[in-house]
Protein backbone atom coordinates (compact mmCIF):
# COMPACT_ATOMS: atom_id res chain seq x y z
CA UNK A 1 0.00 0.00 0.00
CA UNK A 2 1.54 2.98 -0.95
CA UNK A 3 1.20 6.44 0.87
CA UNK A 4 -1.33 8.89 0.87
CA UNK A 5 1.30 11.75 0.70
CA UNK A 6 4.94 11.34 0.05
CA UNK A 7 7.65 14.49 0.42
CA UNK A 8 11.08 14.38 0.20
CA UNK A 9 13.20 17.60 -0.12
CA UNK A 10 10.08 19.54 -0.57
CA UNK A 11 10.82 23.14 -0.90
CA UNK A 12 8.74 26.57 -1.50
CA UNK A 13 10.46 29.35 -2.45
CA UNK A 14 8.24 32.82 -3.61
CA UNK A 15 11.21 35.00 -4.42
CA UNK A 16 13.75 35.01 -2.24
CA UNK A 17 12.01 34.38 0.59
CA UNK A 18 11.62 30.36 1.22
CA UNK A 19 8.25 29.21 2.93
CA UNK A 20 9.81 25.42 3.05
CA UNK A 21 12.77 24.96 3.70
CA UNK A 22 13.17 20.93 2.61
CA UNK A 23 10.95 19.29 4.44
CA UNK A 24 10.71 15.09 4.49
CA UNK A 25 7.27 13.59 6.05
CA UNK A 26 4.74 10.90 4.68
CA UNK A 27 0.98 10.64 5.29
CA UNK A 28 -0.54 6.90 5.31
CA UNK A 29 -3.36 6.04 4.17
CA UNK A 30 -6.43 6.30 6.87
CA UNK A 31 -4.89 8.19 9.17
CA UNK A 32 -5.28 11.99 10.33
CA UNK A 33 -2.00 13.70 9.88
CA UNK A 34 -1.70 17.08 11.93
CA UNK A 35 0.96 20.28 10.78
CA UNK A 36 1.33 22.04 14.08
CA UNK A 37 3.24 25.16 14.15
CA UNK A 38 2.37 29.16 14.41
CA UNK A 39 1.41 31.48 12.06
CA UNK A 40 4.13 31.52 9.15
CA UNK A 41 5.37 28.26 9.89
CA UNK A 42 5.00 26.91 6.71
CA UNK A 43 1.94 25.25 7.41
CA UNK A 44 -0.48 26.52 4.51
CA UNK A 45 2.10 26.37 2.00
CA UNK A 46 2.67 22.80 2.42
CA UNK A 47 -0.84 21.59 2.54
CA UNK A 48 -1.18 24.27 -1.03
CA UNK A 49 1.35 22.27 -2.58
CA UNK A 50 -0.02 18.95 -1.39
CA UNK A 51 -3.25 20.03 -3.30
CA UNK A 52 -1.86 21.21 -6.05
CA UNK A 53 -2.24 25.00 -5.50
CA UNK A 54 1.12 25.99 -5.42
CA UNK A 55 4.35 24.02 -7.76
CA UNK A 56 6.57 22.94 -5.54
CA UNK A 57 9.92 24.78 -6.20
CA UNK A 58 12.43 21.68 -5.49
CA UNK A 59 12.08 17.91 -4.12
CA UNK A 60 9.84 15.00 -4.57
CA UNK A 61 6.51 15.00 -3.71
CA UNK A 62 3.41 11.98 -4.81
CA UNK A 63 -0.08 12.23 -3.41
CA UNK A 64 -1.89 8.89 -3.82
CA UNK A 65 0.58 7.51 -5.33
CA UNK A 66 1.08 10.29 -7.78
CA UNK A 67 3.65 12.79 -8.74
CA UNK A 68 2.62 16.69 -8.29
CA UNK A 69 2.37 18.45 -10.59
CA UNK A 70 2.58 16.35 -13.15
CA UNK A 71 -0.92 14.42 -12.37
CA UNK A 72 -2.05 17.32 -10.57
CA UNK A 73 -5.86 16.88 -12.53
CA UNK A 74 -5.88 13.63 -11.59
CA UNK A 75 -4.62 13.96 -8.54
CA UNK A 76 -7.47 17.13 -7.50
CA UNK A 77 -10.08 14.86 -8.90
CA UNK A 78 -9.62 12.40 -5.38
CA UNK A 79 -8.75 15.39 -2.76
CA UNK A 80 -11.32 17.39 -1.04
CA UNK A 81 -9.67 21.03 -0.02
CA UNK A 82 -10.91 23.15 2.95
CA UNK A 83 -9.43 26.08 3.52
CA UNK A 84 -8.26 28.56 6.36
CA UNK A 85 -11.25 31.26 4.82
CA UNK A 86 -14.66 30.13 3.96
CA UNK A 87 -14.87 30.60 0.38
CA UNK A 88 -18.44 29.84 -0.25
CA UNK A 89 -19.81 31.89 -3.45
CA UNK A 90 -22.17 34.69 -1.74
CA UNK A 91 -24.44 34.94 -4.52
CA UNK A 92 -25.71 31.01 -4.90
CA UNK A 93 -27.39 29.49 -2.29
CA UNK A 94 -27.07 26.12 -0.20
CA UNK A 95 -28.08 23.43 -2.25
CA UNK A 96 -27.02 25.36 -5.54
CA UNK A 97 -23.32 25.70 -4.61
CA UNK A 98 -23.08 22.09 -3.70
CA UNK A 99 -24.35 21.26 -7.30
CA UNK A 100 -22.24 24.17 -8.96
CA UNK A 101 -18.76 22.89 -7.56
CA UNK A 102 -19.97 18.95 -8.53
CA UNK A 103 -19.89 20.16 -11.91
CA UNK A 104 -15.93 20.54 -11.88
CA UNK A 105 -15.80 17.08 -10.29
CA UNK A 106 -17.93 15.65 -13.80
CA UNK A 107 -20.98 14.48 -11.35
CA UNK A 108 -24.02 14.54 -13.46
CA UNK A 109 -26.94 16.36 -12.25
CA UNK A 110 -28.96 13.27 -10.38
CA UNK A 111 -25.52 12.20 -9.26
CA UNK A 112 -24.59 15.72 -7.58
CA UNK A 113 -28.12 16.05 -5.98
CA UNK A 114 -28.18 12.98 -4.41
CA UNK A 115 -24.60 13.69 -3.21
CA UNK A 116 -25.73 16.60 -1.72
CA UNK A 117 -28.53 15.91 -0.23
CA UNK A 118 -26.03 12.98 1.74
CA UNK A 119 -23.64 15.68 2.57
CA UNK A 120 -26.42 18.48 4.15
CA UNK A 121 -27.54 15.30 6.22
CA UNK A 122 -24.54 14.23 7.10
CA UNK A 123 -23.65 18.30 8.50
CA UNK A 124 -26.65 19.29 9.78
CA UNK A 125 -27.62 21.57 6.98
CA UNK A 126 -31.10 20.10 6.05
CA UNK A 127 -33.64 22.89 5.78
CA UNK A 128 -31.01 25.14 4.64
CA UNK A 129 -30.98 23.90 0.91
CA UNK A 130 -32.31 27.61 -0.01
CA UNK A 131 -30.00 29.68 2.23
CA UNK A 132 -27.67 31.98 1.46
CA UNK A 133 -23.71 31.29 3.05
CA UNK A 134 -24.57 34.82 4.50
CA UNK A 135 -27.67 33.94 6.65
CA UNK A 136 -25.68 30.80 7.94
CA UNK A 137 -23.77 31.30 11.26
CA UNK A 138 -20.02 30.58 11.26
CA UNK A 139 -19.87 27.08 12.42
CA UNK A 140 -22.66 26.30 9.41
CA UNK A 141 -20.87 27.65 7.05
CA UNK A 142 -17.51 25.97 8.09
CA UNK A 143 -19.58 22.81 7.80
CA UNK A 144 -20.89 23.91 4.55
CA UNK A 145 -17.50 24.26 3.25
CA UNK A 146 -16.29 20.77 4.60
CA UNK A 147 -19.86 19.11 2.52
CA UNK A 148 -18.88 21.20 -0.56
CA UNK A 149 -15.25 19.59 -0.55
CA UNK A 150 -16.56 16.36 -0.11
CA UNK A 151 -18.94 16.56 -3.00
CA UNK A 152 -16.58 13.67 -4.95
CA UNK A 153 -15.57 11.30 -2.44
CA UNK A 154 -12.49 12.83 -1.90
CA UNK A 155 -9.67 10.04 -0.58
CA UNK A 156 -7.46 12.45 1.18
CA UNK A 157 -9.13 15.37 2.81
CA UNK A 158 -7.37 18.54 3.63
CA UNK A 159 -8.29 20.79 6.06
CA UNK A 160 -6.33 24.20 6.61
CA UNK A 161 -7.16 25.33 10.26
CA UNK A 162 -10.74 24.37 10.34
CA UNK A 163 -12.22 25.11 13.60
CA UNK A 164 -10.20 28.78 13.98
CA UNK A 165 -12.34 31.29 14.71
CA UNK A 166 -15.47 28.67 15.80
CA UNK A 167 -17.37 28.57 19.36
CA UNK A 168 -16.34 25.60 21.52
CA UNK A 169 -19.85 24.19 20.52
CA UNK A 170 -19.12 24.63 16.90
CA UNK A 171 -15.82 23.40 16.98
CA UNK A 172 -16.93 20.00 18.45
CA UNK A 173 -19.98 20.05 15.61
CA UNK A 174 -16.46 20.19 13.20
CA UNK A 175 -14.41 17.89 14.99
CA UNK A 176 -17.75 15.04 15.21
CA UNK A 177 -17.75 15.09 11.47
CA UNK A 178 -13.55 14.76 10.99
CA UNK A 179 -14.04 11.96 13.31
CA UNK A 180 -16.80 9.96 11.24
CA UNK A 181 -14.97 10.43 7.80
CA UNK A 182 -11.75 8.71 9.51
CA UNK A 183 -13.90 6.25 10.16
CA UNK A 184 -15.14 5.80 6.88
CA UNK A 185 -11.51 5.39 5.68
CA UNK A 186 -10.99 9.12 4.11
CA UNK A 187 -7.26 9.71 4.86
CA UNK A 188 -7.41 13.61 6.51
CA UNK A 189 -4.76 16.08 6.71
CA UNK A 190 -5.02 19.35 8.86
CA UNK A 191 -3.00 21.96 9.96
CA UNK A 192 -4.18 24.05 13.21
CA UNK A 193 -2.64 26.24 15.83
CA UNK A 194 -4.52 24.43 18.67
CA UNK A 195 -3.50 21.70 20.89
CA UNK A 196 -6.72 20.12 21.35
CA UNK A 197 -7.12 19.91 17.95
CA UNK A 198 -3.81 18.26 16.94
CA UNK A 199 -4.49 16.03 20.14
CA UNK A 200 -7.53 14.93 19.93
CA UNK A 201 -8.09 14.55 16.28
CA UNK A 202 -4.47 13.26 15.03
CA UNK A 203 -2.77 10.05 14.93
CA UNK A 204 0.56 11.55 13.92
CA UNK A 205 1.46 15.52 13.39
CA UNK A 206 4.76 17.29 12.60
CA UNK A 207 5.39 20.33 14.24
CA UNK A 208 6.82 23.30 12.04
CA UNK A 209 8.53 26.38 12.11
CA UNK A 210 10.23 28.91 10.04
CA UNK A 211 9.73 26.42 7.35
CA UNK A 212 10.95 23.46 8.43
CA UNK A 213 9.79 20.45 10.40
CA UNK A 214 11.11 20.30 14.21
CA UNK A 215 9.55 16.90 15.90
CA UNK A 216 7.24 13.63 13.93
CA UNK A 217 5.44 11.37 15.64
CA UNK A 218 2.38 10.32 17.27
CA UNK A 219 1.24 12.94 19.79
CA UNK A 220 1.43 11.04 23.22
CA UNK A 221 5.33 9.81 22.01
CA UNK A 222 6.12 13.72 21.39
CA UNK A 223 5.15 14.77 24.58
CA UNK A 224 7.12 11.89 26.09
CA UNK A 225 10.49 12.55 23.99
CA UNK A 226 10.35 16.30 23.82
CA UNK A 227 8.70 17.07 27.86
CA UNK A 228 8.81 14.17 30.14
CA UNK A 229 5.97 13.11 31.85
CA UNK A 230 5.76 16.70 33.93
CA UNK A 231 5.94 20.36 33.69
CA UNK A 232 7.13 22.73 36.72
CA UNK A 233 6.04 26.14 35.98
CA UNK A 234 8.34 28.78 37.87
CA UNK A 235 6.08 31.88 38.23
CA UNK A 236 8.83 35.14 37.09
CA UNK A 237 11.66 32.78 37.70
CA UNK A 238 13.43 33.25 34.61
CA UNK A 239 15.56 36.12 36.77
CA UNK A 240 16.73 33.56 39.24
CA UNK A 241 17.55 30.55 36.97
CA UNK A 242 21.37 30.04 38.46
CA UNK A 243 19.31 29.86 42.25
CA UNK A 244 17.28 27.24 40.61
CA UNK A 245 19.56 25.50 38.97
CA UNK A 246 21.39 25.31 41.58
CA UNK A 247 18.47 24.22 44.09
CA UNK A 248 17.28 21.14 42.15
CA UNK A 249 20.36 20.52 39.91
CA UNK A 250 19.64 17.17 38.47
CA UNK A 251 16.19 17.18 39.03
CA UNK A 252 14.68 18.56 35.82
CA UNK A 253 15.65 17.36 32.27
CA UNK A 254 15.34 20.67 30.59
CA UNK A 255 13.97 24.32 30.47
CA UNK A 256 12.39 27.21 28.74
CA UNK A 257 12.00 30.45 29.37
CA UNK A 258 9.01 32.32 28.29
CA UNK A 259 7.39 35.29 29.65
CA UNK A 260 9.43 35.68 32.63
CA UNK A 261 8.30 32.66 33.90
CA UNK A 262 11.04 29.47 34.07
CA UNK A 263 9.73 25.90 32.65
CA UNK A 264 11.04 22.77 34.04
CA UNK A 265 10.41 19.62 32.38
CA UNK A 266 10.85 16.60 34.55
CA UNK A 267 9.80 12.88 35.37
CA UNK A 268 10.19 13.71 39.07
CA UNK A 269 8.03 16.54 39.94
CA UNK A 270 7.20 16.08 43.16
CA UNK A 271 10.84 16.19 44.14
CA UNK A 272 11.32 19.16 42.43
CA UNK A 273 8.56 20.96 43.59
CA UNK A 274 10.18 20.28 47.10
CA UNK A 275 13.85 21.38 46.47
CA UNK A 276 12.41 25.23 45.25
CA UNK A 277 9.80 25.28 48.13
CA UNK A 278 12.61 27.22 50.45
CA UNK A 279 13.18 29.79 47.46
CA UNK A 280 10.13 31.26 47.92
CA UNK A 281 8.67 31.37 44.89
CA UNK A 282 4.18 32.68 44.97
CA UNK A 283 3.39 30.95 42.05
CA UNK A 284 4.90 27.26 41.91
CA UNK A 285 2.79 24.90 39.96
CA UNK A 286 3.32 20.86 39.04
CA UNK A 287 1.08 20.07 35.52
CA UNK A 288 1.08 16.85 33.76
CA UNK A 289 2.77 18.05 29.82
CA UNK A 290 1.14 18.11 26.89
CA UNK A 291 1.52 18.75 23.34
CA UNK A 292 1.68 22.64 24.44
CA UNK A 293 4.52 22.07 26.11
CA UNK A 294 6.45 20.49 23.09
CA UNK A 295 5.20 22.85 20.81
CA UNK A 296 6.04 25.56 23.18
CA UNK A 297 10.07 23.97 23.86
CA UNK A 298 10.29 23.97 20.28
CA UNK A 299 8.86 26.99 18.82
CA UNK A 300 9.39 29.53 21.41
CA UNK A 301 13.51 29.32 20.81
CA UNK A 302 13.10 33.53 20.39
CA UNK A 303 12.07 33.57 23.76
CA UNK A 304 14.98 32.19 25.17
CA UNK A 305 17.26 34.68 27.46
CA UNK B 1 8.91 31.91 -19.70
CA UNK B 2 5.13 30.17 -20.21
CA UNK B 3 4.74 26.84 -19.22
CA UNK B 4 2.88 25.10 -21.80
CA UNK B 5 -1.08 26.03 -22.21
CA UNK B 6 -3.25 23.60 -19.64
CA UNK B 7 -6.96 23.73 -21.06
CA UNK B 8 -9.35 20.86 -21.10
CA UNK B 9 -13.71 21.28 -21.38
CA UNK B 10 -13.61 22.05 -17.90
CA UNK B 11 -13.15 25.75 -18.80
CA UNK B 12 -16.65 25.84 -19.91
CA UNK B 13 -17.96 24.73 -16.09
CA UNK B 14 -16.16 27.82 -15.33
CA UNK B 15 -18.54 29.60 -17.56
CA UNK B 16 -21.01 27.82 -16.35
CA UNK B 17 -20.77 28.26 -12.69
CA UNK B 18 -20.35 32.49 -13.64
CA UNK B 19 -23.76 31.71 -15.32
CA UNK B 20 -25.06 30.45 -12.35
CA UNK B 21 -23.46 33.45 -10.36
CA UNK B 22 -25.04 36.01 -13.40
CA UNK B 23 -28.51 34.07 -13.00
CA UNK B 24 -29.12 35.04 -10.07
CA UNK B 25 -28.56 38.82 -10.17
CA UNK B 26 -28.99 39.50 -14.07
CA UNK B 27 -31.61 41.78 -13.70
CA UNK B 28 -30.09 44.54 -11.25
CA UNK B 29 -27.31 43.62 -13.62
CA UNK B 30 -28.24 44.16 -16.88
CA UNK B 31 -30.87 46.88 -15.88
CA UNK B 32 -27.49 48.94 -14.55
CA UNK B 33 -25.02 48.14 -17.71
CA UNK B 34 -27.92 49.05 -20.02
CA UNK B 35 -29.06 52.28 -18.69
CA UNK B 36 -25.67 54.21 -19.55
CA UNK B 37 -25.82 53.71 -23.17
CA UNK B 38 -29.54 54.59 -23.19
CA UNK B 39 -28.54 57.94 -21.58
CA UNK B 40 -26.34 58.32 -24.27
CA UNK B 41 -28.70 57.67 -26.84
CA UNK B 42 -31.49 59.88 -25.95
CA UNK B 43 -28.87 63.19 -24.89
CA UNK B 44 -26.53 62.13 -27.29
CA UNK B 45 -28.11 60.85 -30.34
CA UNK B 46 -31.58 62.49 -29.87
CA UNK B 47 -30.46 65.64 -27.96
CA UNK B 48 -27.81 66.59 -29.68
CA UNK B 49 -28.55 64.80 -32.74
CA UNK B 50 -30.85 67.28 -33.32
CA UNK B 51 -27.97 70.02 -34.21
CA UNK B 52 -25.60 67.77 -36.42
CA UNK B 53 -25.67 67.39 -39.94
CA UNK B 54 -26.44 64.22 -41.34
CA UNK B 55 -23.32 61.79 -41.56
CA UNK B 56 -22.98 60.21 -44.93
CA UNK B 57 -26.61 60.24 -45.28
CA UNK B 58 -27.48 59.17 -41.60
CA UNK B 59 -29.29 60.90 -38.60
CA UNK B 60 -26.89 61.64 -35.92
CA UNK B 61 -29.00 58.51 -34.14
CA UNK B 62 -28.34 56.24 -36.55
CA UNK B 63 -24.89 56.79 -36.98
CA UNK B 64 -24.00 56.67 -33.10
CA UNK B 65 -26.30 53.99 -32.25
CA UNK B 66 -24.29 51.00 -33.90
CA UNK B 67 -21.28 52.61 -32.04
CA UNK B 68 -22.91 52.54 -28.36
CA UNK B 69 -23.41 48.33 -29.17
CA UNK B 70 -19.49 48.18 -29.71
CA UNK B 71 -18.77 50.36 -26.72
CA UNK B 72 -21.87 49.38 -24.33
CA UNK B 73 -19.78 45.79 -24.90
CA UNK B 74 -16.39 46.46 -24.19
CA UNK B 75 -17.70 48.38 -20.78
CA UNK B 76 -19.34 45.05 -19.79
CA UNK B 77 -16.56 43.11 -20.82
CA UNK B 78 -13.89 44.95 -19.15
CA UNK B 79 -15.93 45.69 -15.88
CA UNK B 80 -16.62 42.22 -15.52
CA UNK B 81 -12.29 40.85 -16.30
CA UNK B 82 -11.04 43.78 -13.53
CA UNK B 83 -13.37 44.61 -10.76
CA UNK B 84 -15.16 40.76 -11.35
CA UNK B 85 -12.27 39.21 -11.98
CA UNK B 86 -10.36 40.30 -8.68
CA UNK B 87 -13.25 40.56 -6.41
CA UNK B 88 -13.53 36.25 -7.15
CA UNK B 89 -9.96 36.12 -6.82
CA UNK B 90 -8.89 38.29 -3.71
CA UNK B 91 -12.04 38.93 -1.62
CA UNK B 92 -14.06 35.99 -2.50
CA UNK B 93 -11.51 33.77 -2.97
CA UNK B 94 -13.48 31.64 -5.57
CA UNK B 95 -10.60 30.96 -7.72
CA UNK B 96 -9.12 29.21 -4.76
CA UNK B 97 -12.18 27.23 -4.46
CA UNK B 98 -12.29 26.12 -8.10
CA UNK B 99 -8.80 25.17 -8.35
CA UNK B 100 -9.12 22.72 -5.57
CA UNK B 101 -11.35 21.00 -8.36
CA UNK B 102 -9.29 19.16 -11.20
CA UNK B 103 -9.74 22.77 -13.21
CA UNK B 104 -6.35 23.74 -14.25
CA UNK B 105 -5.59 27.78 -13.43
CA UNK B 106 -5.54 28.28 -16.75
CA UNK B 107 -9.15 26.40 -17.46
CA UNK B 108 -10.22 29.09 -14.94
CA UNK B 109 -8.53 31.81 -16.33
CA UNK B 110 -10.00 31.03 -19.72
CA UNK B 111 -13.63 31.10 -18.02
CA UNK B 112 -13.46 34.44 -16.79
CA UNK B 113 -12.48 35.10 -20.33
CA UNK B 114 -15.22 33.21 -22.01
CA UNK B 115 -17.62 34.95 -19.44
CA UNK B 116 -16.07 38.90 -20.15
CA UNK B 117 -16.71 37.84 -23.64
CA UNK B 118 -20.55 36.28 -22.97
CA UNK B 119 -21.17 39.65 -21.21
CA UNK B 120 -19.75 41.52 -24.46
CA UNK B 121 -22.29 39.55 -26.29
CA UNK B 122 -25.13 40.31 -24.61
CA UNK B 123 -24.48 44.20 -23.12
CA UNK B 124 -23.68 44.39 -27.06
CA UNK B 125 -27.33 42.56 -28.30
CA UNK B 126 -29.33 44.25 -25.89
CA UNK B 127 -28.63 47.49 -27.28
CA UNK B 128 -29.15 45.84 -31.11
CA UNK B 129 -32.60 44.67 -30.02
CA UNK B 130 -33.39 48.64 -28.82
CA UNK B 131 -32.28 49.63 -32.49
CA UNK B 132 -34.21 47.16 -33.88
CA UNK B 133 -37.07 48.11 -32.06
CA UNK B 134 -36.75 52.08 -33.33
CA UNK B 135 -36.17 50.92 -36.79
CA UNK B 136 -32.56 51.52 -37.11
CA UNK B 137 -31.72 48.24 -38.25
CA UNK B 138 -31.04 48.34 -41.82
CA UNK B 139 -29.33 45.06 -43.12
CA UNK B 140 -29.82 41.50 -41.88
CA UNK B 141 -26.47 41.50 -42.09
CA UNK B 142 -26.84 42.47 -38.41
CA UNK B 143 -27.23 39.02 -37.20
CA UNK B 144 -23.72 38.98 -37.36
CA UNK B 145 -23.01 41.36 -35.10
CA UNK B 146 -23.46 38.99 -32.12
CA UNK B 147 -20.73 36.73 -33.06
CA UNK B 148 -18.02 39.28 -34.33
CA UNK B 149 -18.78 40.71 -30.40
CA UNK B 150 -17.99 37.42 -29.42
CA UNK B 151 -14.08 37.89 -30.82
CA UNK B 152 -14.42 41.52 -29.96
CA UNK B 153 -15.37 40.37 -26.39
CA UNK B 154 -12.37 37.81 -25.98
CA UNK B 155 -10.03 40.86 -27.07
CA UNK B 156 -11.45 42.81 -24.41
CA UNK B 157 -11.02 40.58 -21.75
CA UNK B 158 -7.38 40.21 -22.27
CA UNK B 159 -6.81 43.72 -22.37
CA UNK B 160 -8.75 43.93 -19.11
CA UNK B 161 -6.91 40.52 -17.38
CA UNK B 162 -3.67 41.91 -18.19
CA UNK B 163 -4.52 44.92 -16.69
CA UNK B 164 -5.68 43.20 -13.55
CA UNK B 165 -2.80 40.90 -13.95
CA UNK B 166 -0.47 44.17 -13.70
CA UNK B 167 -1.82 46.44 -11.27
CA UNK B 168 -4.00 44.11 -9.09
CA UNK B 169 -5.65 46.15 -6.42
CA UNK B 170 -9.12 47.28 -6.54
CA UNK B 171 -7.95 51.06 -6.65
CA UNK B 172 -6.17 50.99 -10.12
CA UNK B 173 -9.13 49.68 -11.75
CA UNK B 174 -9.91 53.15 -12.21
CA UNK B 175 -6.90 53.90 -14.00
CA UNK B 176 -7.83 51.61 -16.10
CA UNK B 177 -11.25 53.08 -17.33
CA UNK B 178 -9.77 57.06 -17.22
CA UNK B 179 -6.87 56.29 -18.80
CA UNK B 180 -7.93 53.53 -21.44
CA UNK B 181 -11.23 52.81 -21.89
CA UNK B 182 -12.18 56.22 -21.79
CA UNK B 183 -10.01 57.42 -24.24
CA UNK B 184 -11.15 54.40 -26.50
CA UNK B 185 -14.56 55.03 -26.02
CA UNK B 186 -14.53 58.50 -27.06
CA UNK B 187 -11.31 58.65 -30.00
CA UNK B 188 -12.74 55.60 -31.79
CA UNK B 189 -15.90 56.65 -34.07
CA UNK B 190 -18.48 56.11 -31.82
CA UNK B 191 -19.59 59.47 -31.99
CA UNK B 192 -17.86 61.15 -35.04
CA UNK B 193 -16.40 59.69 -37.63
CA UNK B 194 -12.35 60.02 -37.63
CA UNK B 195 -11.52 61.17 -41.32
CA UNK B 196 -11.89 64.82 -39.97
CA UNK B 197 -8.85 63.93 -37.52
CA UNK B 198 -5.58 65.03 -38.00
CA UNK B 199 -3.38 61.88 -39.90
CA UNK B 200 -1.45 61.22 -36.52
CA UNK B 201 -4.69 61.14 -34.79
CA UNK B 202 -6.06 58.91 -37.50
CA UNK B 203 -3.34 56.25 -37.10
CA UNK B 204 -3.50 56.48 -33.93
CA UNK B 205 -7.35 55.57 -33.63
CA UNK B 206 -6.88 53.00 -36.08
CA UNK B 207 -4.65 51.28 -33.47
CA UNK B 208 -7.56 51.35 -30.77
CA UNK B 209 -9.51 48.18 -30.96
CA UNK B 210 -12.67 49.61 -30.64
CA UNK B 211 -12.50 51.29 -34.18
CA UNK B 212 -12.54 48.50 -36.12
CA UNK B 213 -14.90 47.19 -33.39
CA UNK B 214 -17.31 49.83 -34.56
CA UNK B 215 -16.70 49.32 -37.91
CA UNK B 216 -17.90 45.93 -37.93
CA UNK B 217 -20.88 46.88 -35.55
CA UNK B 218 -21.41 49.94 -37.97
CA UNK B 219 -21.04 48.23 -41.02
CA UNK B 220 -22.63 45.19 -40.34
CA UNK B 221 -26.19 46.90 -39.43
CA UNK B 222 -26.03 49.04 -42.20
CA UNK B 223 -25.18 46.02 -44.49
CA UNK B 224 -22.13 48.38 -45.76
CA UNK B 225 -19.64 45.40 -45.83
CA UNK B 226 -16.69 46.81 -48.01
CA UNK B 227 -13.48 46.86 -46.27
CA UNK B 228 -14.84 44.75 -42.64
CA UNK B 229 -12.92 42.07 -43.46
CA UNK B 230 -9.72 44.25 -42.34
CA UNK B 231 -11.31 45.17 -39.30
CA UNK B 232 -12.59 41.57 -38.14
CA UNK B 233 -8.87 40.68 -38.73
CA UNK B 234 -7.45 43.67 -37.10
CA UNK B 235 -9.62 41.78 -33.79
CA UNK B 236 -9.09 38.42 -34.67
CA UNK B 237 -5.21 38.27 -34.96
CA UNK B 238 -4.84 40.93 -31.97
CA UNK B 239 -7.18 38.53 -29.84
CA UNK B 240 -5.12 35.21 -30.81
CA UNK B 241 -1.48 37.31 -30.06
CA UNK B 242 -2.77 38.51 -26.77
CA UNK B 243 -3.67 35.69 -25.02
CA UNK B 244 -0.56 34.45 -23.42
CA UNK B 245 -0.55 37.09 -22.08
CA UNK B 246 -3.38 37.53 -19.54
CA UNK B 247 -3.19 33.65 -18.70
CA UNK B 248 0.83 34.04 -18.07
CA UNK B 249 0.31 37.36 -15.68
CA UNK B 250 -2.95 35.89 -14.05
CA UNK B 251 -0.85 32.84 -13.19
CA UNK B 252 2.01 35.10 -11.50
CA UNK B 253 -1.15 36.95 -9.72
CA UNK B 254 -2.38 34.25 -8.19
CA UNK B 255 0.66 31.98 -7.74
CA UNK B 256 2.17 34.85 -5.41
Amino acid sequence: MTEAVYARGLVKEFGRVTAVTGIDFEVRAGECFGFLGPNGAGKTTTLRMVHCFLPPTAGELRVLGMPVPAECRRIKGYLGVVPQENNLDPELKVLESLLVYARFFDLSRSEALKRARELLAFSGLEGKEQERPEDLSGGMKRRLVIARALINKPRLLLLDEPSTGLDPQARYQVWQRLFRLKEEGVTLILSTHYMEEATQLCDRLVIMDGGAILAAGEPDRLVADHAGREVVVVGDGAARADEVQTASAGLYRDRLFLGGDLFLYTDRGRELLGSLGHLGFRRLVLRPTTLEDVYLKLTGKEYEE
Amino acid sequence: MMARLDVSYLTWRVLGRHLAVFRRSWLVNLSFNFVEPLLYFAAMGLGLGAYVRPIAGMSYLQYLAPGLVASSSMFACAYECTYGTFVRLEYQKTYQAILATPVSLDDLVLGDMLFGAFKAVLYGTVILVVMLILGLVVSPTALLVPPVLAVAGMLFAEVSLIWTGLFPHIDNFNYFFSLIMTPLFLFSGVFFPLDGLSRVLRDLAWLSPLTHVVNLTRGLVLGHLAGLEVDFLFVAVLALALLPFPLRLMRRLVLK
